[in-house]
């Protein structure tokens, strides 16, 4: 009853607060929103525009290494001269090379089948996670989100040690007697399947885990109940009600793998085609910036799609919680 | 609810856990390697960390990464922070779907286009290339994971506590740092390590977005692994995973106990 009391106590709410107060208030309210936009329209957003300009420049001999350069120095009119000398030229170049094409589709084929890889490792983890006795869950969470922390470059960096040809994993093969050969796995794309999967995988079994764990698991034991067998039970009631974490795990999985470069760089040695590091190559060692910048507005072509469907399950992720 | 766990549950996870732990594991142990070569034992030893200390190049690396992870995090934190009150307080303003794309696409952009498009920009607007260019382009990408998890605390949280506070007279600032922080604290918190280990993470926006003179620790790594895999890096990557764990180890604890303290005070509100 005594809150009730210092409510009434209280006067009406609205007009008892000062003018003052309200005007910090609104101000307040929108500098929360005004800084982080304004910040993500200029570091994020503006520099998209530049590289869509710069793909049309054409590559030369200069610091910076392309022309036009489109600045204000000339005044408003050299601004929009320079727009005369931009072209499609860059693009032209690209379809033309089959070695870009090649990249593009081989990054997208191999995205895509180690994202399955990663689901089909993942999910059985985090299926047994969200079985887990309750006192324990939260102690395999962590241990899930533990290699998260470590360092990317560390956990593919620790691969080579094992991959290698004279690596812990061929020694081992070979003093069991498995194999007489040393088997060659760094440096091939085998290597690079392992190497996503591995860095990948938190961010596979993190969200089938939580969709997992929200499941009501007395509507297996119903479906058991009226006969059927675990395999159909799993198809028909696990699998489509952990549909949601699917979707987001894969989404995770490929879209950053797509224009991966520290492990196809790191494992997939020289040979191995990814378009990641087909970018980085045409930046820092032929420095063709225009070039390079075209790779990545078609990469960014490629993969908004995804993106776009990664940002409805997360809104929609949002509205499920309130 | 009757939760068997079953023999499959049970090998699944060890499998599992073993796939994500035994190369770590590995990596560990040979950094305590006397040989030379990082697969081959040789003996006990911990001559590497000494070199590693010696080594002044990755010392000198370390150092600047360690000063962007600070820098970028603390200022990641307070926009990150921003960003997930806008999304989840102001549900109506104009550009917001916008914002909310500018929030979660760069969570999963790729690294080479983040650091590319950031790098030009630095080159268009005549920005000297160095540690203050890495740690805004780190600012950037690392504010959206801030925001991610502040955002999900926020989401649950009993927004008439602060609707109580404004009725009884507190102002809207006043409100937020006493009743709304204190609450958000522990995602603000773990938004801050997040933000941290990416900073200390990152090699490949930040090879983008350096120039001479600013290279961090995953930078020199990288350099150093192109050249051949040694048992100095190792010791240097089982230094920083000891870092981290322990970081993360003494969160969850705080975190945990932080929990059970409000646990306790609930329900010690409710009887009296």
């Amino acid at each position: 009853m005594s809150n009730i009391a210092v409510a009434d106590a209280a006067p009406p709410p609205t007009a008892a607060k000062p003018f003052m107060m309200r005007l910090g208030a609104g101000f307040v309210s929108r500098l929360v929103i005004i800084v982080p936009y304004l910040w993500l329209l200029f570091f994020f957003l503006v520099p998209f525009v530049i590289v869509f300009k710069i793909s049309l420049s054409q590559t030369a001999i200069a610091m910076p290494p392309y022309t036009p350069v489109l600045d204000f120095r000339d005044g408003i009119s050299g601004f929009f001269t320079g727009f005369r000398d931009l072209n499609f030229d860059n693009y032209v170049w690209l379809t033309q090379d089959a070695l870009y094409f090649r990249a593009y589709l081989t990054s997208v084929v191999i995205a895509a089948i180690s994202t399955v890889l990663t689901l089909l490792v993942g999910y059985p983890i985090a299926y047994g996670m969200a079985r887990a006795p309750a006192t324990i869950r939260p102690t395999l969470l962590m241990l899930v989100i533990l290699p998260f922390w470590t360092s990317f470059l560390i956990r593919v960096y620790a691969w080579i040690g094992i991959l290698k040809p004279e690596g812990l994993l061929n020694q081992l093969l070979l003093s069991l007697h498995i194999i007489n050969q040393p088997l060659v796995i760094l440096n091939t794309y085998t290597a690079i399947f392992i190497g996503i999967v591995y860095s990948y995988l938190p961010f596979m079994v993190l969200p089938l885990y939580s969709s997992l764990e929200k499941m009501d698991y007395s509507l297996i034991e119903a479906a058991k109940d009226l006969g059927c067998p675990p395999t159909a039970a799993f198809w028909k009631i696990t699998f489509p009600l952990s549909l949601p974490g699917v979707i987001a795990g894969c989404l995770l999985v490929f879209i950053p793998a797509v224009g991966e470069f520290v492990i196809p760089d790191l494992l997939g040695g020289s040979q191995t085609l990814m378009i990641g590091k087909t970018l980085w190559n045409e930046f820092f060692a032929n420095r063709d910036w225009p070039v390079s910048s075209a790779v990545a507005v078609i990469l960014l072509l490629l993969l908004i799609v995804p993106i776009v469907l990664f940002q409805h399950a997360q809104a929609r992720a949002q509205e499920q919680d309130k | 609810m009757n939760t068997t766990w079953s023999r499959f549950n049970i090998t699944s996870i060890t499998l599992g856990f073993a796939f994500l732990y035994l190369p770590i594991v590995l990596l560990v142990v040979f950094s305590f390697n006397e040989s030379k070569l990082v697969t081959v034992w040789g003996g006990f030893s911990t001559k590497w960390y000494v070199s590693l200390f010696h080594n002044q190049g990755l010392m000198d690396a370390a150092w600047v990464t360690i000063r962007v992870g600070l820098i970028s995090a603390t200022v990641a934190t307070v926009l990150g922070t921003m960003g997930a009150l806008a999304l989840t307080r102001y549900t109506r303003f104009r550009g917001r779907v916008l914002f909310s794309g500018m929030i979660f696409a760069p969570l999963v952009m790729p690294d080479v286009i983040t650091g590319l498009s950031l790098l030009l920009l630095f080159v268009a607007i005549g920005m000297d290339r160095g540690m203050t260019t890495v740690i805004l382009a780190h600012i950037t990408f690392t504010m959206c994971f801030v925001a991610v998890v502040v955002q999900s605390r926020l989401v649950s949280f009993d927004r008439s506590l602060e609707e109580a506070a404004m009725d009884l007279g507190a102002p809207p600032v006043k409100t937020f740092f006493q009743i709304t922080l204190p609450v958000i604290l522990p995602a603000i918190v773990s938004g801050w390590m997040l933000a941290f280990t990416l900073s200390l993470d990152d090699l490949v926006i930040a090879s983008f977005a350096s120039g001479p003179g600013a290279t961090t620790l995953p930078m020199k790594i990288y350099s150093q692994v192109r050249l051949g895999v040694t048992p100095e890096i190792n010791a240097a990557c089982t230094l920083l995973i000891a870092i981290v764990t322990i970081g993360v180890i003494i969160a969850s604890v705080a975190n945990k106990r932080r929990e059970v303290q409000r646990q306790l005070d609930e329900r010690a509100a409710q009887r009296g």
